[in-house]
């Protein structure tokens, strides 16, 4: 019995002796964000946290002067009509783009992408936007442009003014998910050898050719974007798509599983920033 | 002198002919066991979501040169993609740890 109780001794005292040691790669989503956000705040202290949502304008003085008079008759005004126009309108079944989202998908945006638990995995606007409608009968949309932007467009500008809200249930697969994500925002690739950070967080606000590099801090919260580079409108998986390629790195499929992790990972960054989407870009 | 000549002819003929035989012209086979040696390293880098669009550049360009009969150009240039996808292989196998050395903590 006494040999019993010593064994049992023993092993509470090894059990509580030391708190249990957190593995150094243990994601901390809350603990990352915080630093993220004092990177980019030291690194500009002139700026509040919520310019950074401007990208390239609020670095640059010039670009600043130019956006706000790009503002008075926005490059993406055709798109963000064209995408209310398409929401509003029923499919062939009748039902509506808004019977798929909560709030009848007006405001929500600041919301997305979300990690669902029931499929284990990370759902982004884009990816929502065209399961409703293959569920309602209707072919897909192209993730890069066009239709899908003006419906993010739309999307986006009823919940301007709305901080980022992103959640990451205390789960093991959306910690995975976060933390592929992050994986893949620092990961070099392509011939260049370029992460997503050796420009939007080593290099913001410094030229790359005539492009002033916006911060990563903020760099979700305007998209979709209308660029005059591709004269036109592109959704974040352009946005990522062309990236990767500016890097020479083959671009993975649009809505593959480490793009919409690395926007799960921006996203939450981004959190308590507001959402200033659509935006526009040179 | 006779001999002095006989001998830098000699000497010179063999010159001549070891640069003909070091720019032997490559065949088609040539080009086919390079172009498949890059294709095998550019898969690898597929597998690990890796590729790099020059080395798709390079490999069209090798084929591209094959089918036009240049063999030894389509040799040359499969091998660079060969090198080229390699290094995609490298990048994403250091980069499995290395990437932490950007991280903001």
């Amino acid at each position: 019995m006494r040999k019993w109780i010593s064994l049992v001794s023993a092993a509470l005292a090894l059990a509580f002796a030391a708190p249990p040691a957190i593995a150094a790669d243990t994601p901390d989503p809350l603990a990352d964000a915080k630093a993220f956000q004092k990177y980019f705040t030291t690194k500009f202290p002139k700026l509040k946290l919520e310019d950074f949502v401007n990208g390239p304008y609020s670095m640059n003085e010039d670009l600043y002067k130019q956006w706000q008079e790009k503002e008075q008759f926005p490059p993406y005004e055709f798109a963000l009509e064209a995408g209310k126009e398409m929401f509003a309108t029923p499919f062939r079944n009748g039902k509506t783009y808004g019977d798929c989202f909560p709030n009848q998908g007006i405001g929500i945006r600041q919301n997305y992408p979300y990690f669902d638990e029931k499929e284990g995995k990370v759902i982004t606007l884009e990816l929502a936007l065209n399961r409703c409608r293959e569920a309602n009968g209707e072919p897909p949309f192209s993730y890069v442009k066009d239709e899908m932007a003006s419906l993010t467009a739309y999307m986006a500008f009823t919940s301007r003014g709305k901080p980022f809200d992103i959640k990451i249930p205390d789960e093991r697969r959306a910690l995975e998910a976060y933390q592929k994500g992050k994986e893949y925002f620092y990961t070099r690739r392509g011939q260049l050898n370029f992460s997503c950070a050796t420009c939007h967080v080593q290099e913001p606000g410094e030229r790359i050719r005539a492009e002033v590099l916006a911060p990563a801090l903020g760099i979700m919260n305007a998209l979709p974007i209308y660029r005059s580079e591709w004269s036109g409108m592109g959704t974040t998986s352009r946005r990522l798509v062309t990236c990767n390629s500016q890097t020479r790195a083959v671009p993975i499929n649009p809505q593959d599983e480490e793009y919409r992790d690395v926007e799960y990972y921006l996203s939450y960054m981004s959190n308590g920033l507001p959402i200033s989407g659509p935006g526009a870009r040179p | 002198m006779k001999n002095l000549t006989s001998n830098m002819m000699l000497i010179a003929t063999l010159l001549i002919s070891g640069a003909t035989f070091a720019r032997a012209a490559s065949s088609e086979a040539d080009f086919k066991a390079a172009y498949a040696a890059a294709e095998a390293a550019n898969k690898e880098a597929a597998g690990l979501r890796n590729q790099w669009t020059t080395t798709a550049a390079t490999l069209a360009a090798a084929k591209k040169s094959a089918d036009s009969g240049d063999f030894d150009q389509a040799v040359t240039q499969s091998r660079e993609a060969e090198a080229l996808a390699k290094a995609s292989v490298f990048q994403a196998t250091s980069e499995k740890e290395r990437w932490k050395d950007l991280e903001i903590r």
